[in-house]
């Protein structure tokens, strides 16, 4: 089964796979903040709430706030896109991603958008 | 090419123009290296006697190598700090449009007065019987202070805006610890200043964001949504950063009151009311002024900052020490807490050592007494003329967001004006050094897209304005007009080219070491 893609209005994507979410940010989230320069992760085995702060992302623009868009624990983070912060510009939607959690509620995720709402409410933006 | 004088632009030595100089110079642009390159060790401009030490008390602590300073004469030194002033910026050099820094004109008189010997000359541990000239000036600063805000209270020893919001919100952490509450939450609107989340993280707050509305001020009904008994205080700045004035103070104020909280109020941009409109006939409980922005006092690179907090009577017990008072012979200060406490005050503490500013307080009573009440409400009322006259000016050919009304001493852009042309808020802020000023502040408010914001002060004439104007139309029609070259790689014409901020940020390089050729120079 191809595992689908959901996406919020803060502009992250959460990828659900056996009860693990895959979370990071999308490529207009990527774009509209400029080079990512810092990003900070939480520690593995925090339990976040949804829209919980779940990570720092810093541009050569602004310092932003990652939300989390569901609850759960982390069971791992990206730490690579610490010490490289270009992956999240170069591969936001893939090797740029932040964290991933063991979803607490699965029905929090299928309650996000698909990628064809995102799309449409990209437009309107 | 012709300049304003009608004089040709190109003289006959244009065809030289690009030609590479033996020395790496261009004419008066000096290509300085760092003094660590010009200086040598173990050189010394001035002469100093050997120092005689009868008794070494430093044992083993003794320096065994060389400081690695690097000596350099007189003129050298001079000359060094010439030439890099000379590739700077400065308001002395021109307008300079940063919104929310007021970078406005520092008055020599000020500079005058802050010479006097009896201000210049004297320390901070000098007995307080030999400096009541001093501390009567600071009481007539914090007097004026008072006056202008309609306060009962001025905290004056903060140094700069953000210390202030530091003194503010420690006095309202003091005051619910004295009332047996445990609240940790601050609410801050989305266009707040950096430092204000900032701060409230430093004393141990949570923070909370209130969106704002469609017409850029806050959220009124997000506001008392958010409202409870966790909420220590609300933050908020008015003038916003969006330049607008938030209307529903009263109403805020009532509210936040009523949820038990206090009201901190960010004063960076006191400029626009000052002598206009008293911050404590809104119901506000805390605000820091920053000397450095409404009163004239220098900053950036130019002096300290000053921010001297006044608080609401419900505040005012837990001002920090030391505090100034009036005795039969003059003034005294309160320096410990046993002698607050006889005299009913609760102080949190200390900001810093000693008094605050005392440069800045002559400064910016200087700055006070030559304008005069009514000057000051002129102060205010001409730097919102000139910031609407920009925003006037510019609306038709860059994007205002809020641009339907009028603005207050800042006017607020964003890049809509630029979609699709390829060029960015930031290639204009790098064009406009090219055309001989400093950028204005870019992408922030964070609350618009690309944001732009002007502040002009009331101390730029109209034909400055005007020519800042035409510049910036310029640059807009350029740019609308598929001039694309124009701005990628910009500035081409200033000391140095567009710096790399990416690896600036992601691989800083913070120290210098030598190169292998000045390292041979230094063991010779």
């Amino acid at each position: 089964m191809m595992i689908e893609t959901r996406y919020t209005k803060d502009h992250e994507w959460v990828r659900l796979d056996g009860g693990i979410a895959t979370i990071g940010i999308t490529d207009y989230a990527a774009e509209q903040l400029g080079d990512v320069v810092f990003v900070e992760l939480p520690k593995v085995g925090k339990a976040i709430e949804k829209g919980g702060e779940a990570a720092v992302v810093e541009s050569v623009k602004a310092a932003s706030e990652v939300y989390a868009p569901i609850a759960g624990e982390v069971v791992e983070v990206n730490s690579a896109i610490e010490g490289e912060p270009a992956n999240v510009n170069a591969e936001p939607m893939g090797a740029g991603w932040f964290i991933k959690l063991k979803v607490k509620n699965a029905a929090e995720v299928g309650a996000l958008m698909t990628e064809a709402q995102y799309r449409d409410y990209l437009k309107g933006l | 090419m012709m300049n304003k004088q009608g004089r040709s632009t190109h003289g006959a030595a244009d065809e030289h123009a690009h030609f590479e100089t033996i020395s790496g110079d261009r004419g008066l642009d000096h290509e300085e290296p760092l003094i660590f390159e010009i200086g040598r060790l173990g050189k010394c401009g001035v002469d100093l006697p050997e120092p005689e030490i009868k008794h070494d008390r430093l044992g083993g602590l003794r320096r065994r190598g060389t400081v690695g300073l690097p000596g350099l004469s007189e003129p050298e030194v001079v000359r060094h700090f010439v030439r890099l002033s000379r590739m700077n910026y400065a308001i002395d050099a021109g307008l300079y449009p940063l919104g929310s820094c007021t970078m406005k004109h520092n008055p020599r008189l000020n500079e005058k007065m802050a010479r006097l010997p009896g201000f210049a000359d004297i320390h901070p541990l000098q007995p307080v019987s030999t400096v009541q000239g001093a501390l009567a000036l600071i009481e007539q600063l914090a007097h004026w202070l008072k006056l202008l805000t309609n306060m009962p209270a001025v905290a004056m020893s903060p140094k700069a805006g953000a210390h202030g919001e530091q003194c503010g919100l420690k006095a309202i952490k003091a005051a619910h610890k004295a009332h047996g509450q445990k609240r940790n939450v601050i609410l801050v609107p989305e266009s707040a200043h950096g430092t204000n989340p900032a701060t409230a993280a430093l004393v141990g707050f949570t923070v909370e964001e209130v969106p704002a509305n469609e017409r850029g001020r806050v959220d009124l009904a997000a506001l008392k949504a958010k409202l409870g008994p966790n909420v220590a205080a609300v933050m908020l700045t008015n003038p916003n950063t969006c330049g607008l004035f938030e209307n529903d103070m009263r109403e805020i104020a009532d509210a936040v009151h009523k949820a038990g909280a206090y009201f901190y109020c960010d004063g960076a941009n006191f400029n626009a009311i000052v002598g206009r409109v008293r911050p404590g006939d809104l119901g506000i409980d805390a605000m820091h002024i920053n000397l450095h922005k409404t009163f004239s006092t220098p900053h950036g690179g130019g002096g300290p900052g000053a921010g001297p907090v006044v608080l609401s009577e419900a505040l005012a017990p837990f001002a920090p020490l030391p505090l100034i008072v009036h005795y039969d012979n003059g003034f005294k200060l309160i320096e410990d807490d046993a002698e607050a406490k006889a005299r009913d005050l609760k102080p949190f503490g200390r900001m810093c050592a000693f008094h605050g500013q005392m440069g800045m307080f002559v400064r910016a009573m200087a700055y006070m007494l030559s304008h005069g009440a009514d000057g000051l409400a002129q102060v205010a009322g001409d730097a919102v003329l000139n910031a609407n006259y920009v925003l006037a000016s510019l609306k038709d050919v860059m994007s205002a967001p809020f641009g339907q009304g009028p603005c207050m001493h800042e006017a607020l852009f964003d890049d809509a004006f630029l979609k699709d042309t390829g060029v960015t808020t930031l290639d204009i802020a790098k064009a406009l050094i090219d055309e001989g000023y400093h950028p204005m502040t870019m992408y922030f408010p964070l609350v618009v897209h690309g944001a732009m914001l002007i502040e002009p002060t009331e101390t730029e004439s109209k034909r400055a304005l005007d020519d800042f104007i035409a510049v910036m139309r310029g640059l807009a029609e350029k740019a609308q007009g598929n001039d694309k070259s124009r701005f990628q790689g910009a500035p081409f014409l200033a000391p140095r080219r567009r710096l790399d901020e990416t690896a600036a940020a992601r691989k800083p390089v913070l120290r210098w070491t030598p190169s292998a050729k000045s390292t041979a120079q230094a063991a010779e």
